[in-house]
């Protein structure tokens, strides 16, 4: 299975400088899917999501366009093709 | 020689420079733009000074970064310099003071963090492991949030012992004498307003604790109403705000050379949190806390602006420097102790910390 992430400019210097990933994730889940990016980006991954595992408050994150936090969190399903878009939320300063 | 002081912000963080005795000064930034720099420190104690900075990145969380050229470059470790051990079910959420040991322990670095913990550091910095002994105190549950959020923001490791002597809001004053894996709580005569003891036995909001550089039994405590002393490692305090327009603030500051001499910036109170009368000023005591002396040449009158616990230092001089800055970005020098002071920088985001150092 492949899986396109898509990245806000401000994180593509930790993905090679590219704002789009190829990833073959370890699982069907949108959390296997985050272990096999931060495993190849370590840093990425810990812009996402904090050492609990957690996506952080203010990080969005779409499976397919819809926002993980009203489908299954991180338990939402990841599918062959589908594309995860990650963006800062409304906040800031 | 160079004078440093590095001025962390909500936003930023910028690095002051003299080369005349701390008569001028030259500001470099910002770096780290955009990051809050609630923490820093300038490490001299190797080759290379290393400036630590515990950042925020807003959006994308906290951690600990370090330059080794002076703000050219940073680099930060990939997983974490500090990051909690699974079995806590923790997340790191503000790194609130980075505190080089002595220069006879020289890779060791002490981090007190958000929620409240105490981290050590053998490599310099670069990963901190979690101090389990204060971790998992069973006063833990009862350690309240401030406004701020609950943290462990002072920290003292005494250089010739292994006494570290911590200050959490709240949770109050804790020493270990055994390097940090025994702790007890040393509060006994700082009083608490927001609960129905006010005197308990821990659990209170204190605010910042420095020692006294002739006696490391000294300890001065800034408390969220109240400044008080103990003269023996914190078993003990009594109030020395005697003297004080405001009892109320959260810096104290000790000089490093000069016994009995430490600095205050008063505030109201805690839900008025301006100098007293609209007039930014520091007072000094000469004698330990019995006598307090106003200064304010080249403060600010007409000032309605508030100094955060780590925005006041010293610096190593055989005359004390002092630095102040405030939460409308201004920040101020003092190369004689108080008695006068000049403006570093102004229009600066809000300055949460600074920290001074000498450069060889």
């Amino acid at each position: 299975m492949s899986v396109e992430v898509v990245l806000p400019g401000v994180l593509a210097d930790l993905a090679g400088g590219s704002k789009h990933l190829e990833l073959q994730p370890s699982g069907e889940s949108l959390g296997d899917l985050l272990d096999t990016l931060a495993a190849q980006h370590p840093l990425l991954g810990r812009r996402i999501r904090d050492e609990t595992g957690a996506v952080r408050r203010f990080v969005n994150v779409y499976v397919d366009g819809d926002d993980i936090r009203f489908a299954e969190g991180l338990a939402t399903k990841v599918r062959d093709g589908g594309v995860v878009q990650v963006l800062p939320s409304v906040a800031g300063g | 020689m160079t004078d440093l002081l590095a001025i962390g912000t909500r936003k930023g963080l910028w690095l002051a420079r003299s080369d005349d005795d701390r008569r001028t000064w030259s500001v470099d930034g910002p770096h780290l733009l955009a990051q809050e720099v609630a923490a820093v420190s300038v490490d001299t104690r190797g080759a290379t000074p290393r400036v630590l900075a515990g950042i925020q990145y807003g959006h994308w969380g906290p951690t600990v970064m370090w330059s080794d050229d002076l703000g050219g470059t940073w680099n930060e470790t990939e997983h974490g310099a500090i990051h909690f051990p699974e079995d806590t079910g923790a997340a790191l959420a503000r790194v609130w003071q980075l505190r080089p040991d002595s220069a006879d322990r020289p890779d060791v670095v002490w981090a007190g963090c958000e929620p409240h913990s105490l981290w050590r550091s053998t490599d310099g910095g670069r990963s901190f492991e979690l101090v389990r002994g204060h971790y998992d105190h069973p006063h833990r549950p009862t350690w309240e949030p401030g406004g701020g959020g609950g943290a462990v923001h002072t920290i003292l490791p005494d250089p010739a012992s292994d006494r570290v002597t911590i200050a959490m809001s709240t949770g109050g004053v804790y020493v270990s004498e055994d390097g940090g894996d025994k702790w007890e709580p040393r509060n006994r005569g700082i009083t608490v307003t927001f609960g129905p003891d006010p005197l308990p036995e821990y659990g209170q909001c204190v605010h910042k604790v420095a020692v006294d550089s002739g006696d490391p039994d000294r300890l001065y405590a800034q408390n969220h109403f109240g400044v008080f002393r103990s003269d023996d490692a914190g078993i003990s305090w009594s109030s020395i705000a005697g003297g004080l327009p405001a009892d109320f603030g959260f810096p104290i500051v000790t000089s490093p050379s000069t016994p009995g001499t430490a600095w205050v910036v008063p505030l109201v109170a805690d839900m008025q949190r301006v100098p007293p009368d609209g007039r930014l000023r520091v007072h000094r005591t000469r004698d330990a806390g019995e006598t307090w002396d106003e200064l304010g040449n080249g403060l600010p009158d007409a000032s309605w602006t508030a100094v955060v616990r780590d925005a006041f230092c010293a610096d190593e001089h055989d005359v004390t420097g002092i630095y102040v800055g405030t939460r409308d970005g201004c920040v101020y020098a003092s190369a004689d102790e108080g008695d006068s002071f000049t403006l570093v920088a102004d229009h600066l985001p809000d300055v949460l910390t600074v920290r001074a150092a000498q450069l060889p």
